[in-house]
């Protein structure tokens, strides 16, 4: 295949050439390497490597009018040409775009704070195989042999993949970023089903996992549920674990940061009747900030924009643009909505495009609590549940931010201060918004991957989370 | 743009002669276009279109008892021989992390098969101005009225061409098309705001689709209805959360079948092959003839060949037969979806073609048939079953449930909860206006077992989703389910509102 590099410069050529008035093309060059296994067997392997391209086309609507846009993305060995041509016939199509700004120009996008990102446009991609899973292939070897001797059985999954981004556009901007992804997931069952337990972590450098700390962590929560205890739905104390935060705030973060849908008025944080939005209303009394930062240490992402097709909050127009830290949340307060650059422009609010991690803080852990880890946090229960995860999250009421969802392998009983078994699984009916007001301690923010959303977000740091009274809506025979 | 022929038999030389010399047993090799595109409007002006097309090329190998899987987007028949040789490095690889060996159920060949899914229209030479103009046009429908604020129209639309070849012989030449239209209109009131959105069903046709010309649907009618039924359900009393008869109309009913039926039939989840993931099933392999899924006059298939559905096929990702078979015949458990290892596995024969991967670069696992329940036939007397009418007839304090909106079910497939786009109050046996806020929650064997009546077969629509997501890496497939009208007895409704605290 031909470089990446070359790809853009022949669309940047091609699109001037047949009478484009702006173009902007992105690559992105991936390498994956999986790992799955269930029954205490691996199952489905593989490795792949893939490239994407996609190239924008904009055109001219008339003097005073937004330029239109037109977009083809294609996988694999492109004909370049080809595409630049169906983009161009789409945005002759096409009304002028609501979303029309600027394009950001190549030196000033290098000056601010993505020179490196400059630097890095002449590098290959970077290519990773089979050979990065091998500590947890090691691992699972003698995991499976200890498994089957106590009637249990795993499964599991553990990836890795890079994707190295090149950004070019026809005011002069040559970016590249290479993203390194990576995660594992171990659950182990008794055989009989009645018991389960799962650990899971996100990374970047994935031989700094130690699938041994996971094994053991494993093990630990499949002996508290030697003991089984039924419970009844209801309210209960819960200890929320940073898995679970992560997917509540990561359903929120999704669902629920959108700018013009709270214009729209379809948001829990849509003002009522007037078409604005409670942004500056306090949302907690613990002064939690929840944020999204490219430079974030551990956590670090795209630190520019880089988008294939516009929607409501996200443009094709700020390519390129530098991405610093965006507060969603601060102290307590809703700071920002997600807006891109004309959207902001029109409201009258700063521009803050998606980022891809979420963290949330309370202070330095205290403000409502003591922080610590979450073994600290059983510690300091008398009466209560340690939830591990949650699945199938959905949100239920936009209008509260309601989410309804399952906790999933293991709910452990705690009673003065220690885990005494495990209960059944539940169906809760909550909204993360009204969770962070009624918190009542927060732990150490982590590392944390979000059993469901994980896939789609990996880099959280969260905390963990006591909530007095999670509404557990019915009880699920699920184990 | 058909995959060229000539390519394709220097591609597949390539491949199974390196399979073969690398002592496979199994090996398919997959060359696979895709073309996806997404055109959507918010208040009848363009919010953003995609349009994707992948293209590469997947084999799967079985080597010494272990499978392994490689992909890539350079197609050609060196990148091939690669793939494949990388495939087997891969299986020797993991094969040594220990575990049991892996056998693929026996499947004869098909030979040469070419099929195209029925459709008048390719959406791929609509041009996107006149998807957008049908759009616009749609939305301004919806805003010229009072009620409306705000309305979202998309469709998302399809094209896939697929070309398969196996050490058995098979070589399928594949081509399906499909469309998702969709339009959501939002209205505002002092005490918040209510959506309504079309019940137009995702479906394995053309363009033809949306602008009527036999294409299945009546758009006109249903813009026309939107905005009465969102002017209602904006003034409508919140829900009083309780215990009620529903009846569930098929544009709520295909989503319960696909979460509480079609995942829970799936063997590989039921044996605990997602246990990491998507999860296993209450509906274990020991229950096979004899679990009690629900009420007598249940009677469920899997199928890979309803025309016009989204899980058809010809020839599956794994070179099997697309065919119909039965899950559950008189509310017992008869049935699995497999595929060929999980076939193997369980000792049950051949695979029933449940195998899909969405994409080139992905290894093809069990993924859902088209799974329907039957309507009620016509006792004998020559006519039909009843109607939806007819059923709301047999209820006293009662829910009619139409659309489907948000969905949740269980790791193992008993607790549900699932709302809807509007619902109905019935009171002696006759609808009584909107109510709102509403939610069903029940566990599945429960819901099922409380099915009273099924309707007839004018109540029957082939519902269905685009997005099911099952596997590691995430793979989306789509699928239909159809059904007619049901009632079921006694369930727990919620009010969404109170579930939140307000």
């Amino acid at each position: 295949m031909i470089e990446a590099q070359a790809v853009v410069e022949v669309a940047l050529v091609a699109a001037a050439r047949n009478g484009a008035d702006g173009c902007i093309v992105l690559v992105d060059e991936s390498s994956h390497a999986d790992v799955r296994f269930a029954l205490n067997t691996t199952t489905t392997n593989g490795v792949r490597r893939d490239r994407s391209v996609t190239v924008i086309a904009l055109v001219a609507t008339g003097r005073g009018l937004s330029p239109s846009v037109g977009v083809a993305r294609r996988s694999g060995v492109v004909d370049v040409e080809q595409m630049v041509s169906a983009a161009l016939t789409d945005a002759r199509g096409a009304p002028p775009a609501e979303d029309a700004f600027t394009l950001v120009d190549g030196m000033g996008a290098a000056r601010a704070g993505v020179g490196a990102a400059a630097l890095a446009y002449g590098r290959a991609p970077v290519e990773t195989d089979l050979s990065v899973l091998g500590g947890v292939l090691s691992g699972l070897s003698s995991a499976f042999r200890r498994a089957a001797a106590h009637e249990v059985v795993l499964a599991g999954f553990a990836e890795y993949g890079v994707s190295t981004l090149y950004l070019g556009s026809s005011t002069g901007v040559r970016l590249s970023y290479a993203q390194p992804t990576g995660s594992v997931n171990l659950v182990g069952r008794s055989r009989d089903g009645a018991r389960s337990a799962w650990t899971g972590i996100g990374a970047e450098r994935i031989g700094e996992i130690s699938f041994g700390v996971l094994e053991d962590e494993l093990w630990r929560r499949l002996a508290w549920a030697e003991r089984s205890l039924s419970l009844d739905a209801g309210r209960y104390e819960v200890i929320l674990p940073p898995s679970g935060v992560a997917d509540l705030m990561g359903s929120l973060f999704f669902y629920g940061m959108g700018g013009q849908d709270a214009e729209d008025g379809r948001t829990v944080f849509s003002a009522s009747g007037d078409g604005g939005t409670r942004t500056g209303e306090r949302v907690s009394d613990v002064p939690f900030t929840l944020y999204s930062d490219p430079f974030e240490p551990g956590v670090e992402c795209l630190p520019f924009v880089a988008v294939g097709s516009s929607d409501s909050e996200s443009s094709v127009f700020d390519n390129a643009l530098p991405l610093e830290r965006v507060d969603w949340i601060k102290d307590g307060y809703l700071a920002h909505l997600r807006y891109h650059r004309a959207g902001a422009a029109r409201s009258g609010v700063d521009v803050a495009p998606y980022i891809d991690n979420l963290i949330l803080r309370a202070g330095d852990g205290v403000g409502g609590g003591v922080g610590g880890t979450v073994d600290e946090m059983v510690a300091r229960t008398e009466r209560g549940l340690l939830l591990t995860c949650l699945w199938y999250i959905r949100e239920v009421d936009p209008a509260t931010a309601l989410l309804t969802g399952l906790t999933r392998d293991g709910v452990y009983v705690i009673e003065d201060g220690v885990v005494v078994g495990a209960a059944n699984n539940f169906r809760f009916n909550e909204s993360p918004v009204d969770l962070l007001a009624r918190a009542t301690e927060v732990g150490t923010s982590v590392r944390a991957l979000g059993r469901e959303l994980g896939e789609y977000l990996n880099r959280c740091i969260m905390p963990a989370l006591r909530i007095p009274d999670f509404n557990m809506s019915s009880v699920s025979q699920a184990s | 743009m058909p995959l060229p022929a000539d390519d394709l038999a220097a591609l597949t030389d390539a491949a199974l002669a390196t399979a073969t010399a690398g002592g496979c047993t199994n090996a398919e090799l997959r060359v696979e276009r895709i073309r996806s595109q997404r055109v959507r409007l918010r208040d009848a002006a363009p919010e953003g279109t995609s349009d994707d097309t992948e293209f590469g090329m997947g084999v799967r190998v079985v080597v010494d008892g272990a499978v392994g899987f490689a992909a890539t987007v350079d197609v050609s028949p060196t990148e091939a021989a690669n793939m494949v040789r990388s495939a087997i490095e891969t299986a020797r690889v993991t094969a040594r992390a220990g575990g049991g060996r892996v056998e693929m159920a026996p499947e004869p060949s098909h030979g040469e098969v070419t099929w195209t899914s029925p459709f008048e229209i390719d959406p791929a030479v609509v041009p996107l101005f006149e998807k957008v103009a049908l759009l616009e046009e749609w939305s301004r429908r919806l805003l010229a009225d009072d009620v409306v604020s705000h309305v979202t129209a998309e469709v998302l639309s399809v094209g896939e061409e697929t070309f398969l070849a196996d050490l058995n012989g098979t070589r399928a030449t594949q081509r399906r098309v499909r469309l998702h239209p969709q339009v959501e209109a939002l209205a505002l009131s002092e005490a918040g705001f209510e959506t309504m959105r079309s019940l137009a069903p995702p479906v394995g046709r053309g363009w033809e689709y949306l602008t009527g010309g036999g294409g299945g649907w009546d758009w006109d009618g249903e813009l026309a209805r939107m905005p009465e039924y969102l002017a209602e359900k904006l003034r409508s009393p919140s829900v009083d959360a309780g215990t009620y008869d529903l009846v569930v109309d098929p544009s709520n009913l295909w989503l319960t079948i696909h979460e509480s039926i079609g995942h829970a039939t799936e063997l590989d989840r039921a044996v605990g092959y997602e246990a990491a993931y998507a999860g296993t099933s209450f509906a274990t392999f020991d229950q096979l003839g004899t679990l009690a899924y629900g009420s007598p006059i249940m009677h469920v298939t899997g199928d890979r060949t309803v025309e016009h559905g989204l899980a058809t096929v010809a020839i599956d990702s794994e070179g099997v037969a697309g065919q119909s078979f039965d899950l559950i015949r008189g509310g017992v458990l008869v049935g699995y979806q497999l595929d060929r290892s999980i076939a193997a596995s369980m000792h049950l024969g051949p695979s029933n073609g449940c195998a899909f991967a969405d994409s080139p670069l992905h290894v093809p696992i069990q993924r859902m048939a088209n799974v329907s329940l039957a309507p009620a036939g016509d006792g004998g007397t020559g006519g039909d079953g009843p109607t939806t009418d007819d059923l709301i007839a047999g209820v006293e304090r009662g829910l009619y449930i139409v659309g489907d909106k948000s969905w949740s079910i269980d790791m193992q497939r008993y607790n549900f909860q699932f709302t809807g786009q509007r619902f109905f109050k019935i009171e002696g046996g006759r609808l009584a206006g909107q109510v709102k806020d509403v939610a069903y929650q029940a566990t599945t064997t429960d819901f099922w077992g409380a099915m009273e009546a099924v309707g007839g077969s004018s109540t029957y629509v082939l519902g269905g989703a685009f997005n099911c997501g099952k596997g590691q890496p995430g793979q989306v497939a789509p699928v239909s389910h159809g059904c007619p009208s049901v009632l079921v007895r006694g369930v727990r409704v919620l009010n969404a509102r109170e579930e939140a605290g307000r």
